[in-house]
């Protein structure tokens, strides 16, 4: 579901190549993506999402190949195929909570079916925030928020989840909790987590680790 | 759920209040005037041609040629004087002169002018009959359409005339009016008046039994056709050693359309200026809110959005704020022509509200929504460029 191989980028001429390890990560599977700060984490992420293009290497994620497609093909294909839960939690302000998580179903395929709203009302109940359905997301903790930005990546049921550092500014038991509610909802998807966050490094027998240039 | 780009773009628009506001008042007030000023225009340019209708001089006492016109023409002004009225038929008798018809005026009936004419008058502006039938006899009245309208009037209602032409305070009880014939509308300045016999507005000044010598009866003014172009020029020769004149209506309309065009002019400048800034809000509201949306504009993106999507959603933005500004200022402008209206009609009793919009309306409409775009179009073209891992980096 995920193929990396031989993949290097830069960001500029001037700038330093960044090697990334190969791995594989199977359909169903869930793995980590380990790192420090300063060891491409957000970089290779963002490669395998389609938003930064490797200079070389295969790039396959939920049976696509990233180099060879076009960019609006990628912006279409991100809405359809992919979850992503950012560090920090991104919402569009002027729209309610559920109409936030409704969004990608609305941008990749241009109508919110009523099976879709079905599950957002479920998931927002198992994630315990039914009631804040209709609040703007500013009005959220930032619990509330990263719990909603996990629903808005899996409402659309994608193939490949990725998260960048979804425990990072939480406590231990936030942490637990947050990775608890992302694996239960992800179960059926392939879940790639990217942190720096020792805590959940033994979690997943799957796991890769980046090492800066430098080391 | 309803989530299209229009649902969008309004809830992007109503989460910035004030900015929206600000946006929406210039350029509504800007369409506002300028659609005002059209409607006004036009309605006061065709209520000026449709009273010229075929009068090409008038024939009054001397004084401002302008004053002339307005008095006699579209009675919104103080007459100059009143002419002896053989010798207006002298003027009527010269072989450049095709037909006169004769006024007579200097009393009122509730602000309503009465005016001494003949069935000519009547003939001559089209007006048909609704009830009754035209004067015939002394003091006997057909009243035009707004008048008998505002005032009640009935066939066999009768009243009083005051002396002037508002004033209410010399009524003149020894002489009564009655009503015989109400006149259909036709937009002409006959709706507007209480029209009788010459010689109700000679006798009506009279003791019983008194008689005006013929020699001495006075008219207040003659409109004339001219049978030859030349009468322009010669008649007002003629007319040298009296204290008569001619005056042309189609030129001192003209001068007073120019004299108006100066400050419609300016008007329109500080509307196109207001409209200007308001565009100018459009742009800088969309540029801001490329600025202040970035992220959101960037998570679009990984959701699903293509670059044309963002695009067009920030252009709907400046398409919605221009519509709906064009659409508050032709709704400004009819509230505005309703009250100009209003005041028109009380002071001169001519009804020039109109609420249609006008082919130049729409062109401003479509104008204004366009240019509107555009505003939005220009800063919008940022999003096309959007670095979508570069925007969530810095957030």
């Amino acid at each position: 579901m995920v193929h990396v191989e031989g993949i290097q980028f830069r960001y500029g001429k001037d700038s330093p190549k960044l090697d990334f390890p190969d791995f594989r990560c199977a359909a169903g599977e869930h793995m980590l993506l380990l790192g420090d700060s300063g060891t491409g984490k957000t970089t290779l992420l963002h490669l395998l999402c389609g938003m930064l293009r490797p200079e070389s290497g295969v790039l396959r994620v939920a049976d696509r190949d990233l180099c060879a497609t076009s960019d609006r093909d990628l912006d279409v294909w991100r809405g359809s195929e992919l979850g992503i839960v950012f560090q920090r939690s991104h919402f569009v302000q002027s729209l309610t909570v559920a109409e936030n998580l409704a969004l990608p179903h609305q941008l990749a395929r241009g109508h919110v079916p009523a099976n879709a709203i079905d599950r957002l009302s479920s998931m927002l109940d198992r994630l315990g925030i039914a009631h804040r359905a209709n609040a703007r997301p500013s009005e959220l903790s930032v619990g509330e928020q990263q719990r909603a930005s996990i629903a808005r990546a899996l409402l659309h049921q994608p193939k490949v989840v990725f998260a960048d550092e979804p425990t990072s500014a939480l406590d231990d038991r936030n942490a637990e909790a947050v990775m608890n509610i992302l694996e239960r909802e992800a179960a059926s998807a392939t879940l790639v987590v990217v942190t720096h966050d020792q805590r959940i490094k033994d979690r997943y027998s799957n796991c890769v680790t980046l090492k800066s240039a430098d080391s | 759920m309803k989530l299209g780009l229009f649902y969008q773009a309004w809830r992007n628009i109503a989460a910035k209040p004030l900015q929206t506001i600000l946006s929406l008042a210039l350029l509504s007030f800007g369409v506002g005037m300028v659609s005002l000023m059209l409607l006004t225009e036009k309605q006061v340019n065709e209520a000026f041609q449709r009273n010229i209708k075929d009068i090409d001089l008038v024939l009054g006492a001397k004084g401002s040629p302008l004053q002339l016109i307005l008095a006699n023409v579209y009675h919104i002004d103080a007459p100059t004087g009143n002419i002896s009225q053989r010798e207006a038929e002298k003027v009527l008798k010269h072989p450049y002169i095709e037909s006169g018809i004769p006024l007579a005026y200097g009393d009122n009936h509730e602000g309503y002018r009465i005016v001494g004419t003949e069935h000519s008058y009547v003939e001559h502006y089209g007006a048909t009959l609704a009830k009754g039938k035209l004067w015939k006899s002394p003091f006997e009245v057909t009243a035009g359409a707004r008048v008998a309208e505002n005032l009640g009037l009935r066939i066999g209602d009768t009243f009083f005339s005051a002396h002037g032409l508002k004033d209410q305070t010399d009524i003149h009880t020894n002489k009564t009016f009655t009503v015989v014939g109400i006149l259909n509308s036709n937009g002409s300045v006959v709706d507007q008046l209480l029209l009788t016999p010459m010689e109700s507005i000679w006798n009506v000044h009279l003791e019983d039994g008194e008689v005006v010598d013929a020699e001495t009866r006075e008219i207040t003014a003659m409109l004339l056709k001219k049978r030859n172009p030349l009468a322009v020029l010669t008649i007002p020769n003629t007319l040298r050693e009296t204290n008569m004149q001619v005056a042309l209506p189609s030129i001192e309309v003209n001068r007073l359309t120019q004299r108006f065009g100066v400050g419609t002019s300016a008007l329109r400048a500080i509307a196109i200026l207001i409209m200007a800034l308001s565009f100018a809000s459009i742009f800088i509201s969309v540029l801001d809110n490329i600025r202040t949306r970035r992220h959101e504009l960037a998570l679009m993106r990984t959701m699903g959005g293509t670059p044309s999507t963002l695009y067009r959603l920030l252009l709907l933005e400046g398409g919605l704020l221009s519509t709906a500004g064009t659409a508050l200022g032709l709704a400004i402008s009819r509230v505005g022509m309703m009250t100009l209206g209003q005041l028109v009609e009380s002071q001169f009793h001519y009804d020039v509200a109109a609420f249609a919009i006008l082919g130049s309306e729409w062109a401003l409409a479509g104008a204004t929504v366009l240019v509107g775009l555009l505003a939005a179009a220009i800063p919008a073209r940022q999003s096309l460029r959007l670095d979508i891992s570069r925007t969530l980096s810095e957030a």
